[in-house]
């Protein structure tokens, strides 16, 4: 529609000649007319003819103008339909009774042509550009309900997952937004297979979807890994990689993990870019943990670092951690909550059983009447004998009650695909199905590293890891191996592995051979390796100092080590 | 004053064309009924209904150039709405005998 398009307007005047005269007026400007005599005519033509405009004489017999506009602008509703009084009433208090009743502007008379015309014209415009509002917020409101809609929906499909958690047990008091995914902040809880427990609080970096989205398989991966007794650090490993994997760069997890040893009394702590946690003694010591690590998704697997600290965990202490949402909730002069105001209320009240209240009290008391963001996540962890938590322990050791226990396989990787393939997480995933071995994952992987770096790097690819102790020589030993890497034709490396009950826990028998030519491996016995500061056989020592049998073949080609293990009491 | 704005008379020709006397007729018929209807007000001495007929006619005036005409309305319309109409029989008379003028003077443009 354009401003010269042609109008439909509706004039009502109760004086002929008046009457006559718009008409005339309005269709030399090349619009439509349709014309009543007073009021009542008026407002029964505008609910059968739908004008765009009206021109209304106020005072009209039967029903004034007043009147016709008041029900003229409840029949247009929503949409504008602009008003014109025609009328020669000057004092202010009539013309105000006129906007009252939805006037829009008016029109004195003798009616000047030129006047009415720009009138018209602008009213149109008006009456256009509403319009176009009314279905910009049509559309708006629209895509707003489609979004709030799609947001239900994964938040839904995010709780199934996250709910998961072992949040019912009466050592973990938290405070989480429903809609706290959509702000980052994720928090989980599972008791492992050996009845230790994980607990994860991570806060992604961002709002609303790409918040939300790196928090679902990061739940997965928790809940699925945790529940079958993977340990923290395997699990931070593979949360790491999948999201440095799936995330945009810039996107992140801050995020704290901690295992709690309820048996052996202790507490690990892997912190990466969240505020400090507070550990806070049965005593009233508080006690700090600071973040040693960067946040996960941010390094590549071969550089992310899981080392955690240890502490020792007693009846009744407690761990406090939180995402940024409660240092830096704002009060009404914009002042941050700050960590100092968190750590004194924590000093204060360090002995209270209602710490956790206090703080959240503190928080809000702070903000008063500023705004609130709705991010406020935290949650304490208080340490209890395993029979306090109130958690049904029907479920541990499930799934480390069932799986294989007497068996071996072979498995040979041959050519190209040494190069292209990494065997150990698929063996290790097998080697993992044994009940009770979980607990040894590290251990093992560390093993079937060792042993396959060995074979593949020194064994077929004949390299000497004598090389790697200048840093020249290091970068050297890598141009080789890829070099080398590209050349593997008919090599191959065999693994052997076997598992055999033996008490409650076994015995693994780890056999690796590789079609390399071989070394003198009589110079690698232990006491010839403890004296060695080098870098060459320092893997062999590690696995001598952990397994019971560590053996070569005459060769030198093949390995062979034992372990024997017992399950994690 | 003209009994006419001959300007006004000349851009109502030019927007009415051939309805022009059209609209002269009606205005003659309707501002006649409305002296009939001011006489009546005053007659049952109807302040607020001889006010109101001397706006509505005021407003017909003005739209045909009679301006004197107008004037005359608008003056009769205050006193109506004052609620003194005791010296309206003067006005009336005033409006009736412009009337008359107009009259004359319009149908010569016929």
């Amino acid at each position: 529609m354009t401003e010269s398009e042609s109008l439909k307007i509706l004039i009502a005047d109760d004086n002929d000649s008046d009457r006559m005269i718009l008409q005339s007026i309005v269709r030399k400007q090349g619009h439509r007319v349709i014309t009543a005599a007073d009021g009542y005519e008026a407002v029964e033509l505008f609910r059968k003819e739908s004008p765009q405009i009206v021109l209304l004489d106020a005072l009209m017999p039967r029903k004034d103008g007043f009147e016709a506009a008041r029900e003229i602008k409840a029949l247009a509703g929503k949409e504008l339909i602009p008003i014109i009084f025609l009328t020669s009433l000057t004092d202010a208090e009539s013309l105000a009774r006129c906007l009252e009743a939805g006037g829009d502007d008016f029109l004195s008379k003798p009616y000047n042509r030129i006047i009415l015309k720009a009138k018209i014209n602008a009213f149109n415009r008006m009456r256009l550009m509403h319009l176009t509002l009314q279905e910009q917020m049509e559309l708006i409101a629209k895509n707003n309900e489609h979004l709030l809609r799609e947001q239900e929906v994964a938040k839904t499909v995010f709780d199934n997952v996250a709910h998961m958690g072992c949040f019912q047990a009466k050592n973990i008091k938290y405070l989480l937004s429903p809609l706290s995914v959509f702000n980052g902040d994720v928090l989980l809880a599972c008791q492992k297979p050996s009845g230790s427990m994980h607990v994860l609080l991570g806060d992604f970096t961002g709002h609303g979807l790409p918040a939300a989205i790196g928090a679902m398989p990061l739940a997965e991966i928790f809940y699925g890994m945790s529940n079958k007794g993977f340990s923290m650090t395997d699990v931070l490993r593979e949360i790491n990689q999948k999201l440095k994997q799936i995330l945009p760069v810039g996107f992140f997890c801050c995020a704290c993990m901690i295992d709690i040893d309820f048996v052996a009394r202790d507490v690990q702590v892997w912190m990466g870019g969240l505020p400090d946690c507070l550990l806070v003694r049965s005593d009233g010591q508080v006690e700090p943990v600071k973040s040693s690590h960067l946040p996960l998704g941010v390094l590549p697997s071969e550089r992310f670092a899981i080392d955690t600290c240890k502490f020792d965990w007693n009846r009744g202490d407690r761990l406090f951690m939180w995402s940024d949402g409660i240092i830096e909730s704002r009060n009404t002069n914009g002042e941050m909550f700050g960590e100092s105001r968190l750590l004194d209320i924590v000093q204060k009240n360090a002995m209270s059983e209602t710490l956790f209240e206090q703080i959240h009290r503190g928080v809000l008391d702070f903000i008063g009447e500023g705004e609130r963001d709705d991010d406020l996540t935290m949650v304490e962890v208080k340490m209890l004998e395993p029979d306090q938590l109130g958690l049904d322990e029907a479920h541990l050791n499930k799934s480390a009650l069932v799986g294989p226990k007497n068996w071996s396989f072979s498995y040979e990787l041959r050519g190209q695909t040494l190069k292209e393939f990494n065997p150990l997480p698929l063996m290790l995933h097998l080697t993992m199905e044994v009940p009770g071995l979980r607990s040894h994952s590290s251990f093992i992987y560390t093993v079937f590293a060792e042993l396959f770096s060995n074979a593949l790097d020194h064994g077929v690819l004949g390299l000497d890891s004598r090389l790697k102790k200048s840093p020249e020589g290091f970068a050297e030993y890598y141009a080789m191996r890829a070099e080398r890497l590209e050349t593997l034709s008919n090599d191959w490396v065999q693994f052997f592995i076997d598992h055999k009950p033996e008490g409650k826990g076994g015995v693994i028998t780890i056999r690796v051979e590789d079609s390399g030519p071989g070394f003198d491996c009589s110079k690698y016995t232990r006491k010839n390796l403890e004296n060695n500061t080098g870098f060459s056989g320092r893997g062999i020592l590690l696995l001598m100092k952990m397994c019971e049998k560590v053996a070569f073949n005459d060769t030198g080609s093949a390995v062979e080590v034992e372990y024997h293990w017992v399950p994690e009491a | 004053m003209e009994h006419l704005d001959l300007n006004a008379i000349a851009e109502l020709k030019d927007v009415m064309g051939e309805e022009f006397s059209i609209l002269v007729e009606t205005y003659l018929r309707d501002s006649a009924e409305r002296l009939q209807q001011l006489k009546l007000a005053l007659d049952e001495n109807d302040a607020e209904g001889f006010g109101r007929t001397a706006h509505s006619f005021k407003g017909s005036c003005a739209n045909v150039g009679a301006r004197l005409l107008a004037e005359y309305c608008l003056t009769a319309e205050k006193m109506g709405r004052a609620g003194i109409i005791q010296d309206g029989a003067e006005i009336y008379q005033k409006i009736d005998t412009e009337f008359k003028a107009v009259d004359l003077t319009l149908r010569a443009y016929l």
